[in-house]
């Protein structure tokens, strides 16, 4: 119980951090700290397997992969994250949408609400997920080879209009200058 | 006062709305992707906390948990690709400034 609470007050804790954080790299981290606490949540539900799976993807490759992206592009653009204008209503939806499903919630928990946490040994899961979810699972490995494969080329492509800069049709002004710490950016990508 | 499923779905429905907010006021397009991965890790905490709490041995929660975590890779893979493509051939990875659909 107090395990519980400590995570999820982490959790909401790190993920308050990450959408009004000013500096996006402590949201980075904040992120990080969010998926900490979430694989300790998984824990307390008895699933093991899916923590370590959650620690390693999201605390390593999806976090890695934001800072290298938060990297490349240039950091100053994250700044000046004061939009005054939307926040309000955004923070009302929010608000609004967090209500619905708590009345949601707490109405059906009059109807169906367990005290029992059952754990699923490796060797069902591994069963199940091989044997009963074998197409889906070979289908999320295409899927993964089809991104790996899309985000190369995305990221490879148009090198040419690179170097010629907008033509898209927008008025010149409010594309600020590129800076030199972009450029040697875009080499490193490409060198890699 | 014991541990039970409502404390968990109260924890994912707040994560969710955390993410969604995140989503709607943040401007920079790596945060909005940031939020996303909060409203996932929502959705993943709610599928697997009903899973468990459903009082027999069944682990489709957890292989659903399995998929969502791979697109959800997939999916920042590809999205921060994109973000760098915008951000060379514009210049700005502000949401508000990218408002044309052609390249």
């Amino acid at each position: 119980m107090l395990l519980f609470f400590a995570a999820a007050a982490v959790t909401l804790f790190a993920a308050f951090g990450v959408v009004t954080s000013r500096n996006i790299v402590h949201a980075a981290l904040f992120l990080l700290a969010a998926m900490g606490a979430v694989a300790g949540v998984f824990v307390l539900l008895y699933a093991e397997f899916l923590a370590l799976v959650q620690l390693l993807i999201y605390g390593g490759a999806v976090i890695i992969v934001i800072l290298f992206a938060l990297m490349l592009t240039r950091a100053s653009e994250h700044l000046g994250e004061s939009d005054t204008r939307r926040r309000p209503f955004a923070a009302l939806a929010a608000a609004a949408l967090f209500g619905v499903m708590a009345a949601a919630f707490v109405a059906d928990s009059a109807w169906f609400n367990s005290t029992t946490r059952v754990s699923v040994p490796f060797r069902t899961l591994a069963e199940d997920l091989f044997v009963v979810w074998a197409v889906p699972f070979e289908i999320a490995s295409l899927v993964l080879l089809v991104a790996l494969v899309g985000a190369v080329v995305i990221g490879r492509a148009g090198r040419e209009e690179d170097e010629t800069f907008p033509e898209t049709g927008e008025p010149d002004g409010d594309e600020p200058a590129r800076t030199p710490r972009s450029r040697r950016g875009e080499r490193r990508r490409r060198g890699a | 006062m014991t541990l039970q499923l409502l404390h968990f779905q109260l924890l994912s429905a707040a994560l969710f709305c955390i993410g969604l907010y995140g989503v709607l006021a943040r401007r920079s397009a790596v945060l909005v992707l940031m939020s996303i991965e909060l409203m996932l890790n929502a959705v993943n905490v709610y599928v697997v906390a009903v899973a468990a709490f459903r009082g027999f041995e069944s682990s489709t929660g957890q292989v659903i948990a399995v998929f969502v975590i791979t697109i959800a890779a997939a999916e920042v893979g590809l999205a921060l690709a994109i973000v760098m493509r915008l951000f060379r051939s514009r210049g700005t990875v502000n949401m508000d400034e990218i408002d044309v659909m052609r390249g």
